[in-house]
């Protein structure tokens, strides 16, 4: 069954990000390193601004440059009718778009203290919290003792199931995407457990890690994602 | 109870709890760490594993790899792992089991139980810190090389090879230079190479804390490529940590006498396949009557009804 593509010189503007024009098919889409609304020491003493500055120049971008490496090589498998390839591919997208992905995430879920990181969740969020965990305090212990436990590179997840308007504590391995744990969860918060996110300033000692990132946290960005969801 | 001696001479013992039947066999590095204890009051005796010092002082292998990473990474990481698993064998049934064989049961055909993270790393740090050396690197002489020659094609495809293995191990986990010797009834759910490179050499990789152990291979090169192994000396950058590595501390000498008692360990179980492959197709003389016997009666007593006794 091959797929082939009509010969067309057909391009698409796609918004946001910027496009590359490739001959005789659409424009493929390619992502950008998104700037960080902070500055690399602005989280200190929770998260060093050495770290912040390495997570994000260094590896945040590898993902988005891989990512985009593998979404050129998808694009012309998928015009050549290349399946083995299309299917090959599957991996590097899911890890290096996975990383894109959470990590954009990621630094929308941290803001400095005098910005509000750290504040706790009120309204619609607030409530949901105590309801489902009892207080904010057993949310955070049983997100902390989900993510010391986890073997490996991974993230720890606050999501919220828009099917069942519903919280959940998940954790996925490696860039594994929260939505690879059910395709109703929505992000509401991920916490990085890979050791380059914590080594330099951390080393092994994970807990103390995810002990002061809640100083850092930006509920208020996960309190615009539920109500959107929860509306 | 035989499991709790580490020099084993049968092939099988059985864990009769858990019901299995374990080959068991000593592997190239392994060295008795156990310390057998004898609990007062009681004539149990309880062995705890522990926490074997690299082959070399923690400076040792700079400017390469720095002492803070080798006090973090034994004494933390490595130190964590060992004493974890301590706690979670005592009193179980896996106490007294060597550390090999604790990793085969709780690795369970790819359902891991428990205790296999703890065992399995405690066991791929020892291999890994034995697999360096101060003034490490270069290349290897002898059999190791004409085999790497032969499997590879030149020992710089080898390198290339290792290199791109270890690189491209997404998230936590080891790459590794193995000797294949399988035998085609291998139990276990993943693995990795088909059987026409029996008795070859082999570049694997394995996430988090799975070894080539699990497979029935015979491990004879790691490198740790978890973050907390180069992320003190080399940040993200991954590919510099694993060329160091291969240049510079690499102890080819150990790999050698890996491969050595990897191929031993694989002739005599060779060996031991054959002896019971012709002792099953010559059958037992002291059966034989009774099997005549059997027949007999049952010619006799063709026509009688069974009577339930």
């Amino acid at each position: 069954m091959a797929l082939r593509s009509s010969v067309t010189r057909r391009t698409l503007t796609l918004g946001l990000n910027s496009t590359r024009l490739l001959p005789l098919s659409r424009s493929l889409q390619t992502f950008s390193l998104p700037d960080l609304p902070y500055d690399y020491g602005a989280l200190e003493p929770a998260i060093s601004g050495e770290i912040m500055q390495l997570h994000h120049q260094k590896h945040h971008q590898t993902y988005i440059t891989n990512y985009n490496k593998a979404l050129e090589q998808l694009h012309e498998a998928i015009q050549k009718g290349d399946s083995s390839t299309v299917v090959k591919l599957q991996s590097a997208i899911k890890f290096n778009g996975g990383g894109h992905v959470n990590h954009s995430i990621f630094w929308k879920n941290l803001a400095p203290i005098r910005e509000g990181g750290g504040e706790p969740p009120k309204a619609s969020l607030g409530w949901a919290i105590d309801t489902h965990f009892g207080s904010l305090e057993s949310l955070i212990q049983k997100m902390n003792t989900e993510g010391a436990a986890l073997q490996g590179s991974g993230w720890v997840w606050l999501g919220v199931n828009k099917e069942l308007k519903k919280l959940v504590i998940e954790t996925t391995p490696n860039q594994d995407p929260l939505v690879t744990k059910g395709p109703h969860l929505v992000p509401l918060l991920g916490i990085d457990v890979w050791e380059h996110a914590y080594y330099l300033q951390y080393k092994n000692v994970r807990p103390d890690y995810l002990k002061n990132i809640w100083k850092v946290i930006n509920w208020k960005y996960a309190s615009e994602v539920y109500e959107k969801e929860c509306a | 109870m035989a499991a709790t001696t580490s020099m084993v001479t049968s092939l099988t013992f059985t864990i009769p709890s858990l019901g299995l039947r374990l080959p068991t066999r000593s592997y190239p590095c392994l060295k008795p760490q156990r310390r057998l204890v004898r609990k007062a009051a009681s004539n149990v005796i309880t062995a705890t594993y522990e926490l074997k010092a690299p082959p070399y002082p923690l400076n040792a292998l700079e400017p390469h790899m720095s002492r803070e990473t080798l006090a973090y990474h034994w004494g933390k990481h490595h130190r964590t792992y060992v004493e974890n698993l301590n706690k979670q064998v005592v009193g179980t049934d896996l106490e007294g089991l060597s550390l090999e064989d604790i990793i085969i049961v709780t690795y369970n055909k790819g359902d891991i139980l428990p205790a296999f993270n703890n065992a399995a790393q405690a066991w791929n740090h020892d291999f890994f810190w034995e697999s360096m050396k101060p003034g490490g690197g270069g290349k290897p002489s002898g059999d190791l090389l004409d085999l790497i020659e032969r499997d590879f094609g030149s020992f710089e495809r080898f390198i290339e090879e290792f290199k791109a293995a270890a690189a491209t191990q997404f998230g936590s986990g080891w790459a590794w230079l193995a000797y294949k010797a399988n035998r085609l009834d291998v139990e276990n759910a993943v693995n990795p190479w088909p059987s026409e490179k029996d008795k070859e050499l082999v570049i694997v990789k394995s996430p988090n804390a799975v070894n080539p152990l699990v497979w029935d291979y015979f491990p004879l090169l790691t490198i740790d490529v978890w973050e907390h192994a180069y992320y003190l000396d080399f940040q993200n950058r991954r590919p510099d940590y694993i060329s160091v590595f291969m240049e510079k501390l690499v102890s080819w000498e150990t790999v050698n006498t890996r491969l050595e008692k990897a191929k031993a360990r694989a002739a005599e179980r060779e060996m031991e396949e054959e002896r019971r492959r012709k002792e099953e197709e010559e059958g037992k003389p002291t059966n034989e009557e009774e099997d005549d016997d059997d027949l007999e009666m049952y010619v006799d007593n063709d026509n009688d009804d069974s009577e339930a006794e």
